[in-house]
């Protein structure tokens, strides 16, 4: 029995360390979100030589201030679509959520149980597509597409007008500017408390899909569910669980986004799964499962993020190209993983 | 190694599935230490008999006990974690994740932040190296390695989790020679370690080459347990299909039949071909004759046949049937000249899963008649009755789907299918592939029952003694030209074919 090896590679997440030079050689499957780094330096670079005061630390905060619920929205798919499902209800999602919170809030309520109860909404959510999914064999796109519906009418039925929070509320604390970095005149690095939070979102995430059972039964069911069953991985559980933990960071992303803005309403968040789903695939993730980094999708938002920055700074290009410009960047990705998926094959 | 007591034992087992009864009364017993072989044919019931141990059916009589105690699993992974493992013809296996990882799968070694991947990988390496695999890095990516070596890879899975009973269904099935070797001598390892392992393959060889014991199935019912080396091939063989042996040995006397190729051919073509796809051939078939088509997988053996058929559309030559010229350049043409074609692809382009027997039987009759024109029940009734009978389908309901038959049954359906089209020539490709040795037989007595009523058929094969026992002329492929013809005759034998597609090789 010969055994080929035909080509040394390296292990790309988390794995034990081989040698320095395996490590830094690509893999196949890293290989779309490396390419997603590139092109977020390319439009660094591109930025800052077209406009300029790209590279700058205000630049910088602001890009991750403003992107904060996108990334933490993009972790939460990623655990999803890594096991080849779809979560469509999240933009909607974060609409209830906010719109409760900011009118529990009004009402009065302690903020601590206003933002569980805002994260609880969309565990509740997530849950409700996973029973869907799990127990009554719905396909992802429909459960989550029903729950979309359910989410965003429930939301027009509490409100169909801006609902303020007062700016003394506690909630909006989160969005406190902390100074870091004192620059000169006004460029100063700059971070929140939601930053923070979708940091840890990230390095939870991470942990959570590189070094516990739960995340490796992930990449298992997106590889082949069928041969996850018959090893004998628990996927009932992992499964509702992805959807679960969806729901729950589209609720913590309402918390996010409402204490940024301060503003609740019923219309909130509407293609903002799209924009989410856009960043996962962006940054790496394959659409089919089974392969894909949390990091990656990070990557992924902030080129979402960076690119709405060059163009309004640009100013010549009109606001509606925007999602021309997102369409082309994802068919470009798209492509990309068409072309490891083929190569995947043949080897 | 009898003088212990079994690991498993299954006693009087009996599962019903809606208007089958898939296991009747039957017995199993495995000793550590021993390889136990399931033998039957397609259908007898070993496919259920596993799963009737591991939980994914629940069964409606009789007792399993697992080291004496009585068990009932709810699944695969209930059995497992009693120790039971199984490792699937297909390999079950996540090609995105490492070697190591689908070893380690549910077993990682985890520390104080999470999975330790370092010990980890060090416990997949220990596991390998029990299989004598050590030289498989386990960082490498799963889809790296060959499917031989996945198959063993399952195998140390099912060691990490200490599994006492090793389940291998049909492992061989996609293996060549030496890889069986290399599994084997794994087998034999762990069989020495005290692992109980039950084995189930087609293949006689391998049987006798690995196995101490021997179960037989037929029908869903229990045959008998044989200690294998006092058990000779033929009985085995007889056992199985519960028929005598010489029925099967009788075959090849088909060659000894009156040659037909004289006088008008039924069908005879001139340069059929098609561009880029199979070069132009002669090929001509008379009534009541066979003519094999032989050659290498990807000779055009295949596409020939589809040209004959009209399957796909020659762009060349001049096809004459009963000395008429006429153009075969559509299934529905070929059907309507009394052309029928039974693809080698029974699962793609044979059977339709989710439709009945008697669905799948008329749909061709069917479709030559027209939709505006549909069969009565009772005229689709009729044409079950008869051809279910006639070619012995088991199990004979035509309201089953036929996804549920074995692989030989359903071979069988789709011969009836295109028999009741009554056609006067029959393009049967790889008709016997996948099946089992009594359902083979059956087709090959049909197909020579079927030329001695005056239908011509080609013969399409890769089992070369199959080929020179039906056929009375062997057409001979080879890159998608034909190299020769052979008239069959008491000295031609494989060896000539090979010989011929051998030579003609130098020449090219």
């Amino acid at each position: 029995m010969s055994i080929l090896i035909d080509r040394p590679t390296s292990v790309s997440e988390g794995g034990s360390r081989p040698s320095l030079v395996s490590r830094l050689k690509p893999n196949v499957e890293s290989l779309p979100t490396l390419a997603a780094v590139v092109i977020f330096v390319a439009m660094v670079v591109y930025g800052e030589v077209a406009y300029g005061r790209i590279v700058q630390f205000s630049t910088i905060s602001n890009l991750l201030i403003n992107n904060a619920y996108l990334i933490i929205l993009a972790v939460g798919l990623t655990f999803v679509i890594v096991t080849g499902g779809v979560d469509l209800s999240v933009g909607a999602v974060i609409a209830i959520s906010s719109l409760v919170g900011v009118m529990l809030a009004n009402q009065g309520w302690n903020p601590i149980a206003v933002i569980i109860a805002m994260i609880l909404i969309g565990s509740v959510f997530g849950t409700a597509s996973g029973v869907l999914i799990q127990y009554f064999n719905v396909q992802p796109f429909i459960a989550t597409l029903a729950m979309m519906f359910l989410a965003r009418g429930l939301a027009s039925m509490l409100s169909t007008t801006p609902e303020r929070l007062a700016d003394d509320s506690p909630i909006r604390l989160f969005s406190t500017e902390w100074k870091v970095i004192d620059g000169p005149k006004i460029n100063d690095l700059v971070t929140t408390p939601n930053v923070v939070i979708a940091a840890l979102v990230v390095l939870v995430a991470f942990l959570v899909l590189h070094r516990t059972r739960l995340g490796r039964t992930v990449y298992a069911i997106g590889g082949s569910e069928s041969s996850a069953l018959l090893m004998g991985l628990p996927v009932v559980r992992t499964k509702l669980a992805v959807y679960v933990i969806s729901g729950t960071l589209a609720g913590l992303a309402a918390v996010v986004y409402t204490s940024k803005l301060g503003i609740a309403q019923n219309i909130t968040g509407v293609g903002w799964e799209l924009d989410a789903i856009a960043a996962v695939i962006i940054g790496g993730t394959l659409l089919t499962g089974g392969a894909g980094f949390v990091l990656g999708s990070v990557v992924g938002a902030l080129v979402l993020g960076l690119m709405n920055v060059l163009i309004t700074r640009d100013g010549g290009i009109p606001p509606e190209a925007t999602t021309i410009i997102t369409g082309a960047i994802l068919l470009v990705f798209v492509l990309l993983q068409r072309l490891v998926v083929s190569r995947k094959r043949k080897t | 190694m009898a003088i212990t007591e079994p690991i498993v034992e299954m006693e009087a087992i009996s599962i019903e599935f809606p208007g089958v009864k898939a296991l009747q009364n039957v017995n199993f017993r495995l000793f550590p230490g021993e390889v136990h072989t399931l033998m039957g044919e397609n259908g007898a019931g070993k496919s259920t008999l596993i799963k009737a141990l591991t939980g994914v059916y629940k069964i409606d009589s009789g007792t399993i006990s697992v080291l004496g105690a009585p068990r009932a699993f709810s699944g695969t992974a209930d059995a497992q974690s009693a120790g039971i493992s199984t490792v699937y013809q297909e390999v079950n296996l996540c090609d995105n994740l490492s070697v190591g990882e689908n070893v380690m799968l549910g077993h990682e070694i985890r520390g104080r932040f999470g999975i330790n991947w370092k010990k980890t990988n060090e416990a997949a390496h220990d596991a390998l190296v029990g299989l004598g695999l050590g030289d498989i890095d386990p960082r490498r990516p799963l889809s790296s390695i060959s499917l031989a070596l996945q198959q063993l890879v399952a195998i140390s899975r099912a060691m990490v989790s200490r599994s006492r009973v090793l389940i291998l269904d049909e492992p061989t099935s996609s293996l060549d020679a030496n890889e069986v070797e290399g599994l084997f001598g794994v087998i034999r390892r762990l069989r020495d370690q005290g692992v109980a392992i039950l084995f189930v393959s087609h293949f006689l060889d391998q049987v006798y080459a690995i196995s101490d014991r021997l179960t037989v199935l037929r029908n869903g019912e229990y045959v008998g347990e044989y200690m294998t080396p006092e058990l000779s091939r033929s009985d085995l063989i007889s056992k199985m299909i519960g028929r005598d042996f010489s029925t099967l040995a009788a075959l090849g006397s088909n060659r000894g039949r009156a040659v037909h190729a004289t006088g008008k051919p039924f069908y005879s073509a001139k340069n059929l071909g098609r561009k880029g796809f199979i070069d132009p051939v002669d090929i001509d078939v008379h009534a009541g004759e066979v003519v094999g088509l032989a050659g290498l997988l990807g000779s055009g053996r295949t596409e020939l046949g589809r040209l004959i058929y009209g399957a796909d559309r020659p762009d060349t030559g001049e096809v004459r049937i009963s000395d008429a010229i006429t153009e075969v350049h559509s299934p529905i043409a070929g059907l309507s000249r009394k052309i029928a074609f039974s693809t080698e692809n029974r699962r793609d382009e044979g059977i339709i899963g989710d439709l009945t027997v008697r669905e799948n039987l008329v749909l061709a009759v069917q479709a030559r008649r027209g939709w505006a024109r549909p069969l009565s029940k009772r005229e689709q009734g009729d044409l079950c009755e008869k051809y279910l009978v006639e070619l012995n389908v088991r199990p004979a309901d035509p309201e089953r789907l036929i996804k549920n038959l074995s692989g030989g049954n359903q071979q069988k359906v789709l011969l009836g299918r295109w028999l009741a089209t009554r056609p006067e020539l029959i393009v049967l490709d790889e008709p016997t592939r996948g099946i089992d040795i009594g359902a083979k037989a059956e087709i090959q007595e049909t197909i020579a029952a079927l030329a001695g009523e005056g239908m011509s058929v080609v013969f399409i094969s890769s089992e070369l003694e199959e080929v020179v026992s039906l056929s009375e002329r062997i057409v001979v492929m080879k890159d998608h030209r034909k190299i020769g013809e052979i008239v069959n005759g008491p000295d031609v034998t494989a060896e000539t074919i090979v010989d011929l597609i051998a030579t003609e090789g130098n020449v090219a």
